[in-house]
């Protein structure tokens, strides 16, 4: 299972972007998995729940979206959906496609928690 | 457009979500970053080292994928009997245990580094990193990097090869190819191997890999060989030649790089 690879990668990212930010918490991040991008969805979540103890990310709530499978034709200039076996053009048939999307395994975005700046503690407690 | 995967980020706003910007965070300290980079980024980053390092040395690096038993060692073992002579050649083995695989390769008067992975189903870029600081790479002409036998996850981690080589076994079904499709879109050359037996094998038909294998859109060449009998293995050596030569031709004349790559990858 190399979901659990994956998954230390994308803390070790997570973890990166919090410190240089002073986050005291990492609520939630946003990650986009293709079809084809070898990992599974489901057993990333499992993994991240092991992974994330003891991290800033310990709780963070982990978004996976999709995106489609999409293929241009370089024959007919097409661009259709496909399945993860059969990446052939929608439109005329033709093998000759190149991926568009479905491959993504993409880190999009973070949701930090920041402690208030000294400045800002003395401002509110005015 | 939503707060999800960043698609709300343009050009027109980027600057007002940069760090310390005036809306990069809330007044109780929340904070969204933008960071759009790959899960893999920092395996990715060693293996583009690993891959310079390569280049730099002129030594063609072939990534070996297969399921487990699918002939990867039997077919070093028969390219370094004939290949062997004319070139230096070491081998990098990636195995969840035992050094067996890289004393069969020691047999033959090869230099192999063996990588135990332990529980790890797949090669990295730092573990063949590691591995290359092993090797002299001024010695050999070829590094052959033989991957945990596994065709789901080696699938997933850019090595720093400048090749991934597929085999798949007469033994294991024709519609592999449809069945493991991140690993087979992966391939720049996929093996038949163990064709000696197709003779007594009803249920195995090239053709039908073959065209398994397009419908992935690959235009990866795929070559029928036997390690035992030898049928099919001059093909491969003409594939590795090839491929070193484009190799040398690329590091001499730098400035060719694209029309250089055209030339062998079809």
């Amino acid at each position: 299972m190399h979901e659990l690879s994956v998954c230390q990668a994308l803390l070790d990212q997570v973890e990166g972007i919090a410190h240089d930010r002073n986050a005291c918490e990492v609520t939630e991040i946003n990650v986009r998995v293709g079809p084809l991008s070898g990992v599974e969805p489901e057993l990333l979540q499992q993994a991240f729940r092991i992974a994330c103890a003891g991290t800033l990310a310990e709780g963070a709530r982990l978004n996976l979206s999709s995106m489609p499978i999409r293929v241009h034709c370089r024959t007919c200039g097409a661009e259709t959906e496909a399945v993860p076996a059969r990446l052939v053009c929608g439109e005329c048939g033709d093998w000759r496609t190149r991926l568009v999307s479905g491959d993504d395994l993409l880190l999009t975005t973070v949701e930090l928690s920041v402690a208030p700046a000294p400045a800002d503690r003395k401002a509110a407690a005015h | 457009m939503c707060n999800t995967c960043g698609c709300n980020v343009t050009h027109g706003n980027a600057h007002l979500l940069a760090p310390g910007a005036k809306l990069s965070r809330t007044v109780s300290g929340h904070e969204s970053v933008s960071v759009l980079r790959h899960l893999l980024h920092e395996n990715d980053r060693t293996a583009a080292h690993n891959r310079a390092h390569f280049d730099r040395h002129g030594v063609l690096a072939v990534n070996l994928m297969s399921s487990p038993g699918a002939g990867k060692t039997a077919l070093l073992e028969a390219t370094i009997d004939v290949l062997g002579k004319d070139r230096s050649i070491a081998v990098i083995e990636g195995d969840l245990e035992t050094e067996n695989d890289a004393e069969r390769i020691r047999r033959r008067g090869v230099h192999a580094v063996q990588i135990t992975t332990g529980s790890a189903c797949h090669l990295d870029a730092h573990m063949v990193h590691d591995a290359l600081h092993q090797l002299d790479l001024d010695q050999f002409d070829i590094v052959f990097i033989e991957n945990v036998g596994n065709l789901v996850c080696p699938a997933g981690f850019d090595l720093g090869q400048h090749h991934n080589v597929v085999l798949l076994s007469t033994t294991e079904g024709d519609d592999k190819p449809a069945k493991y499709p991140v690993m087979f879109r992966a391939a720049d050359l996929v093996l038949l191997s163990k064709c000696d037996l197709l003779p007594v094998l009803d249920d195995f038909n090239p053709d039908t890999a073959r065209r398994h294998l397009q419908e992935l859109a690959s235009p990866a060449p795929v070559l029928e060989l036997s390690a035992r009998s030898g049928s099919g293995v001059d093909a491969w050596l003409d594939w590795l030649a090839a491929a070193g030569n484009t190799l040398l031709e690329r590091r001499d004349h730098p400035d060719a790089t694209g029309t250089e790559r055209q030339l062998h990858i079809p």
